[in-house]
């Protein structure tokens, strides 16, 4: 995963603690910056070691496109948001 | 009724609700199983209650006096809030995002509450409410409006969804009329909100 990537964030809803809210599941657009590993949350929820830590990139999303016309203000405006990098996929 | 962590002897007249049982228990069975010691939760109580926006405050305030430290604290702001003396845990991740006249950041946890408390202390109430963060990732402006923030026209709004251990903090921008200003005096000027970015900087008075 390298920064400027177009990514997608995967769509399925896992029975455990998961990180990743319904707002960018199956969105699309580019990774901003990959910022450090981190225990993977969704081991440490459950009791697991949180191994191996996962890389968290900054992905970043139009607001348009997260909420289509519900969303009345600037088209200019973007969500950045950090998600695991097991849940992006390359496009 | 001693073991209440944050204040331990003070509970002998006090009717304890459910919530506060269910944790007294749990909190009794941690320290039985020693995964954690008899007084780690008081201490991390007393840790976050310590911290002030003012720690915040200064930061921001040497940003503003400091371009080469600002570059730092943008680009690894853990190492530069290190750098200043500033305890972290180890595995904290913090960033900082810059306010400016092209772009105004706003920090919202929608999955729960991650707020930078290292340098801020423990969040506002609103900041854990759902109202706040069911809105300011589809209404943001609308938000910094109740706050009393209204952006000049045209600057787009980057909404920072913090779901993961990196927490942010938002650099605002330095007040017009500041020039020769102290780090003491700015840092008087930096609001916690400003660092959450549903405020700005105070005007000097």
């Amino acid at each position: 995963m390298r920064i400027g990537d177009v990514v997608s964030v995967r769509t399925e809803t896992p029975a455990h603690h998961h990180r990743t809210p319904w707002i960018v599941k199956g969105k699309t657009w580019r990774n901003a910056s990959i910022t450090a590993p981190f225990f993977n949350p969704e081991s440490r929820a459950h009791g697991g070691d949180g191994l191996p830590k996962q890389m968290l990139c900054s992905v970043e999303f139009r607001q348009v496109d997260l909420w289509g016309a519900r969303y009345r203000e600037d088209a200019r405006d973007r969500l950045l948001i950090d998600i695991y990098e097991h849940w992006l996929e390359p496009q | 009724m001693s073991d209440d962590p944050a204040h331990p002897g003070l509970q002998h007249d006090v009717r304890l609700s459910e919530r506060a049982k269910r944790a007294q228990a749990i909190h009794r069975l941690l320290v039985s199983k020693n995964i954690i010691g008899p007084d780690e939760v008081a201490e991390v109580i007393e840790r976050v209650r310590t911290r002030t926006p003012a720690d915040g405050a200064t930061v921001v305030a040497r940003a503003w006096t400091d371009p080469a430290f600002k570059t730092r604290l943008v680009e690894d702001a853990r190492s530069a809030v290190l750098e200043l003396g500033y305890r972290l845990s180890h595995d904290a991740g913090l960033a900082v995002v810059e306010n400016t006249a092209r772009i105004h950041h706003l920090v919202v946890c929608t999955l729960c509450s991650c707020y930078p408390t290292a340098l801020l202390g423990p969040p506002p109430d609103w900041y854990k409410s759902f109202a706040y963060r069911q809105r300011a990732v589809v209404e943001p402006r609308a938000v910094m409006r109740e706050f009393g923030l209204v952006l000049d026209e045209g600057i787009p709004v980057r909404v920072v969804d913090s779901t993961a251990d990196l927490r942010y903090l938002v650099l605002p921008r330095r007040p017009i009329g500041t020039a020769g200003f102290s780090e003491t005096e700015l840092a008087e000027l930096v609001t916690r909100d400003s660092m959450i970015g549903v405020g700005e900087a105070r005007a000097p008075a």
